[in-house]
């Protein structure tokens, strides 16, 4: 038998240190995995080939109407709704590893650990942002082939609403992969989720052509803020002040944050 | 910002007996009681384990085994009843309680597209294991658990016996007061088994770690130095596995005739020992089987009129036969039943 004395056991306590590399932890963890899987990356090339390549030079001629457009090319009118798909794709792929992790084991390993639920929430969040933006960047790539021309500054600017959409989506997708118990595939989330919000978001044509019905949906879905204050930055013109559209997206992400945890702690 | 909290783990015992820990309960469970909806899945269950000691929860499928390890793993809450681990609740000093606690559970929960490295890494950064030793404890128990040549391969192409040694040395990074391991040889070969075994063996020995371990393997639950039986949600039976065998006391013939109920009901008159028929064998109890089986097969023909015995096997009293006088049911039967009730756990609960 062992003679040495065991170490008293301290009680845990909060520790900012501690919390920051958990958060860390859980996004490198994330980063690393998505670094791994370059097809994730394809989808950032793939899709701004798909839509403003094929659909938009197609459609561009039966969009007669350039003042609805504001007098801009449709081609680069939509270029902000493109950015914004991916950026839905992207978010909603890296919250549904949260079904991945829970069916596979995984989740286990991180809800057992001594580490508070809201830097798990965190630490996902970023990690779904930052694949987000990444793919959002290449898509930004696209840009001069369609003729627009952004300033270094633009870019910068981009690439912060960018990342600032990103946490707002990923948060939405947390609480959705949280109650979801089985992996029910990530068509049911394309279908109902990520479609839905992304023709409600006057990425594709202005939100003042659709019908009223549809307006409320429009004004409660994140997407459309998020488009807004791309379309800000690229053409000029948006739909809503940019300082609201900024303002939504960070209410959105608190709000949802706290419904994440909620749905955490419940677990 | 780290204020660091005496521990109330009973100091007055330590320096009472001037040793450490003998006796001291590491686990104390009073009381719990676990629902999903009205499913009951552990039904006010008290127990306690000490420090050092292995401890086995022995029971079908579906006994409640794995929710009661939830439970106090803090992945759960309980429905009633308290759980301490150390002295700390697992209410009220969850990640107290998740610091003390290292676990291997009953399916997978490694990162499969992580390298072993890796999960070893992602554990101590979720732990906060003092950076300066992270690296020396990684490559110690990757030698310890012989994973060092794989560790920067991939666990998806890691064989179920290898996941399971790696899930053990991650679980034992933070050098964990209490070691929980939820059925951890299924589906293992013996040899990983047996290695599995004696280095947990090795673990008490060394760092006095208290085990706390589920199993419904009978020959492993020989191993636990304490074992509680779990049937349904409750504890039917808790004793040291001589102790409990000792309840169904005598040892057991098993015999195949041509006429089963003819013998049973001779032996039954004429020797007056408890005698059934079971899963087409006679089955006989007696205090001693040695000097019973030759007298039985040199009398029972002409007993029986010309019934000859075909097979004879004596078998000391297992868990099993436990488990069986207690439940009124084999561990076996028990295993058809599994899948439904954990569907039901799962529907239930999220597990």
């Amino acid at each position: 038998m062992a003679t040495q004395s065991l170490p008293t056991v301290k009680r845990h306590t909060f520790s900012y240190s501690r919390e920051l590399e958990v958060i860390y932890g859980i996004w490198l963890r994330d980063f690393k995995k998505f670094w791994r899987e370059k097809s994730r990356l394809w989808g950032g090339v793939a899709r701004p080939i798909l839509w403003l390549v094929i659909l938009g030079s197609s459609l561009k001629p039966v969009v007669t109407d350039n003042t609805l457009t504001g007098n801009v090319d449709y081609i680069q009118y939509i270029f902000p709704g493109v950015i914004g798909l991916t950026l839905i794709f992207a978010t909603m792929q890296s919250a549904i590893s949260i079904i991945w992790d829970r069916e596979f084991g995984f989740l286990k390993e991180v809800l057992a650990a001594p580490v508070s639920r809201i830097s798990i929430i965190i630490g996902k969040v970023l990690g779904g942002a930052t694949q987000a933006t990444l793919q959002g960047i290449i898509t930004l790539a696209f840009a001069p082939l369609i003729g627009l021309r952004l300033t270094p500054i633009a870019v910068l600017e981009l690439i912060v609403i960018m990342f600032g959409v990103s946490f707002a989506l990923t948060s939405l997708g947390v609480v959705i992969a949280s109650r979801m118990t089985s992996f029910e595939g990530f068509g049911t989330i394309s279908n109902f989720v990520v479609m839905p919000m992304y023709f409600l978001s006057g990425g594709i044509y202005p939100t003042s052509s659709a019908p009223e019905w549809m307006q409320p949906f429009i004004a409660i879905n994140p997407l459309s803020y998020g488009v807004d204050a791309l379309r800000h930055i690229t053409i000029g013109q948006g739909t809503f002040a940019f300082g609201l559209d900024v303002a939504f997206l960070a209410g959105f992400t608190v709000v949802m944050s706290m419904v994440a945890l909620w749905l955490f702690k419940r677990e | 910002m780290t204020t660091m909290t005496e521990a109330p783990i009973r100091a007055d015992a330590v320096l009472a007996t001037g040793k450490p820990a003998a006796g001291v309960p590491i686990i104390q469970v009073d009381h719990l009681t676990k629902k999903f909806e009205d499913f009951t899945a552990v039904n006010d269950i008290s127990f306690e384990v000490k420090e050092g000691e292995i401890f086995g929860f022995l029971g079908p499928n579906g006994a409640g085994k794995s929710t009661t390890i939830k439970t106090l793993c803090t992945l759960l809450q309980p429905s009633g009843g308290h759980i301490r681990v150390g002295g700390f609740d697992v209410q009220d000093d969850p990640d107290t309680v998740r610091s003390m606690i290292g676990i291997v559970f009953q399916d997978n929960s490694l990162d499969s597209d992580l390298t072993a490295q890796e999960n070893m890494e992602f554990h101590c950064m979720v732990y906060h294991i003092p950076r300066a030793e992270r690296a020396e404890r990684i490559k110690r128990l990757l030698d310890l658990m012989e994973l060092t040549e794989f560790k920067d391969r991939r666990v998806k192409t890691f064989s179920g016996g290898m996941r399971r040694r790696l899930e053990i040395a991650r679980g034992l990074l933070h050098e964990p007061r209490l070691l929980v391991l939820d059925e951890p040889t299924v589906g293992l070969d013996p040899q990983t088994r047996n290695y599995i075994w004696q280095y947990v063996r090795d673990l008490r020995q060394v760092h006095h770690t208290a085990i706390f371990m589920t199993t419904h393997y009978m020959d492993e639950a020989e191993n636990c130095d304490r074992i509680a039986i779990i049937d349904k949600g409750q504890i039917v039976a808790l004793d040291t596995p001589a102790e409990l065998k000792k309840m169904v006391g005598d040892d057991q013939i098993e015999l195949t005739t041509r006429d089963n109920a003819r013998v049973v009901q001779v032996i039954a008159e004429k020797y007056q020992v408890p005698v059934e028929e079971r899963e087409g064998h006679v089955v006989i109890q007696v205090p001693s089987a040695e000097s019973f089986a030759p007298k039985l097969l040199a009398e029972l023909p002409t007993l029986t009129g010309g019934v000859t015995i075909e097979t004879l096997h004596i078998r000391r009293p297992t868990l099993e036969d436990v488990f069986l006088k207690l439940t009124g049911r084999t561990i076996r039967e028990e295993e058809g039943a599994k899948d439904q009730r954990k569907l039901n756990l799962r529907r239930l609960g999220r597990i």
